[in-house]
């Protein structure tokens, strides 16, 4: 109840997206430059949720719509599907966006991130 | 013995056990001053604490009995013999272990009361080793205990399950009273080295049972063999630190290595991975010579310890690992994300980054360093090396 005043950190949610099926396969020195990525934000103590990252092969993901048609694979509807998804704590979302920006899949092979805040419940 | 004593007497009796064990030694070493050491020390020390409890419950019977009048009858069974085997002897420490790790207490608390119950250590000496007084440590030690006794923890029924859900606990008092002594903030080699090993030998009683020989208790051997490894090497005559780059390599331990190697094998039998176990390999891969990716595997094994279990010390550590693989700019931006500004190891390691690329800023880090340790050691090691970089500047 009274955990939301003293709040001041906010969280959000970084959503990964990339353009294609084949960029999901990272080589060994790109998943190297992720990491290093992620570990440096949690190296600052601003990692809430290391979050997942989410297999996007037709055996892995099933989309429902809601006339109940079921399709294999990650929703590409709007061309780039989701490839996972961290939470960072941020004084503000300016913050978040500037954690972002320095992600290497923009280097590597394009795509977009998408930041979100988390809603606190109390 | 003190831990063999409460295996038998419970916790309530903690001080009567110790004062037993005390008395025992204390005989032995009339004893045996004059009459020469006996052939069996072990059996002859328990043979005289058997007879002194006995004794102590005939003084408690007559007691309660006649001052008391009341005929409750005594929970301890004077009758049933104490044994002492090695066996039990292993036992008892490890019960003990579980004992003194209780969540009630904290963590100061806890490796106290391990020291001293576990350890034999003197108040005195626990103070040396917190760097703090005998009043301090003698408080922390009463308020422990009563917790111990409120929190009525058996001894003797330790079930399956309480093993379990306080092994994490057991390991983290053993991990830390470890660190007390290998980055102890006192000056004696000795004491720093009785903590280490004192740790080392609790921790591989946990290997000894089957219970308890966990690949995590494995992994956190490996890590204690590994470190202790390096005890000889890393500090100087005067007691001054050695960095990692300029120790002697001929001093480490190769046979304490071995044992890390063989322990840390034993740890990957499970499909979990603890933060001892990417502490463990990163301990390892230190022990290698500078070849085969060496600073990137301790790099990758930095990233996912930073994942799993974040402190200030390392992720500054993990720059430093950083810095070896990508240079010394793009890890000063590192750093400096994470502004540590009120811990000496922050500006140390800037200090470090900065001294092949700007002297000045190198020395400004170093002196803020100083200002802000309390190690005379270390402030002493810092000032030789703002001496060594201006030096280079004339």
């Amino acid at each position: 109840m009274f955990n939301l005043k003293f709040k001041t950190v906010k969280e959000f949610a970084l959503i990964f997206r990339l353009k294609d099926i084949s960029d999901f396969k990272p080589s060994p020195e790109q998943m190297q430059e992720r990491m290093n990525w992620l570990a440096g934000i949690a190296s600052q103590n601003k990692l809430a949720d290391k979050g997942n990252t989410l297999l996007p092969f037709a055996a892995n993901a099933r989309t429902i719509q809601s006339n109940n048609v079921i399709t294999d694979g990650a929703y590409t509807e709007i061309k780039e599907f989701i490839s996972g998804y961290i939470v960072v704590k941020a004084d503000t979302i300016d913050e978040a966006v500037e954690m972002a920006k320095a992600n290497p899949i923009f280097d590597q092979v394009g795509g977009s991130i998408e930041v979100r805040e988390v809603l606190q419940r109390d | 013995m003190t831990a063999v004593l409460c295996r038998h007497f419970g916790l309530v009796h903690i001080e009567v056990a110790e004062d037993i064990a005390s008395d025992t030694f204390l005989k032995a070493s009339e004893h045996w001053a004059i009459h020469g050491v006996p052939d069996h020390p072990t059996a002859w020390l328990y043979t005289v604490a058997r007879n002194k409890i006995k004794d102590y419950f005939k003084r408690k019977s007559v007691f309660e009995n006649k001052v008391k009048d009341a005929l409750t009858p005594n929970e301890i069974e004077i009758e049933k013999d104490l044994e002492f085997n090695n066996q039990i002897i292993a036992d008892s420490q490890l019960a003990m272990i579980f004992a003194v790790s209780s969540p009630t207490n904290s963590i100061e608390a806890q490796i106290s009361l391990a020291l001293q119950i576990l350890c034999g250590f003197s108040v005195e000496e626990i103070a040396n080793a917190f760097l703090t007084n005998r009043e301090t440590i003698k408080k922390r030690l009463q308020r422990a205990r009563n917790n111990l006794r409120n929190d009525n923890f058996q001894i003797n029924g330790l079930t399956e399950t309480d093993i379990k859900t306080r092994l994490d606990t057991v390991l983290k008092t053993l991990y830390l009273l470890f660190n007390e002594g290998y980055f102890s903030r006192t000056n004696s080699q000795l004491i720093r080295k009785e903590l280490c090993s004192e740790a080392l030998r609790l921790t591989l009683v946990l290997t000894e049972s089957q219970l308890t020989n966990t690949p995590q208790v494995n992994a956190l051997l490996a890590l204690m063999c590994f470190q202790s490894s390096r005890l000889d090497a890393r500090t100087g005559v005067n007691g001054e630190a050695i960095l990692f780059d300029k120790q002697d390599k001929s001093l480490w331990d190769k046979t304490l290595i071995d044992r890390g190697n063989y322990y840390l094998v034993n740890a990957c039998n499970g499909k979990e991975i603890s933060k001892y176990h990417l502490e463990a390999g990163i301990a390892y891969w230190h022990t290698t010579p500078i070849k085969d990716n060496k600073w990137e595997n301790i790099l990758q094994l930095y990233n996912r310890l930073i994942l799993i279990a974040y402190s200030p010390i390392t992720a500054l550590n993990r720059v430093f690992a950083f810095s070896k693989v990508y240079g010394n700019e793009t890890a000063i931006t590192e750093v400096e994300k994470l502004t540590l500004l009120e811990s000496n190891y922050y500006h140390e390691l800037l200090g470090y980054l900065y001294s092949s690329i700007d002297i000045n800023t190198a020395i400004q880090h170093y002196t803020k360093a100083i200002n802000l340790t309390q190690s005379k050691i270390e402030q002493k090691t810092l000032k030789q090396e703002i001496g060594r970089l201006l030096e280079i500047k004339k």
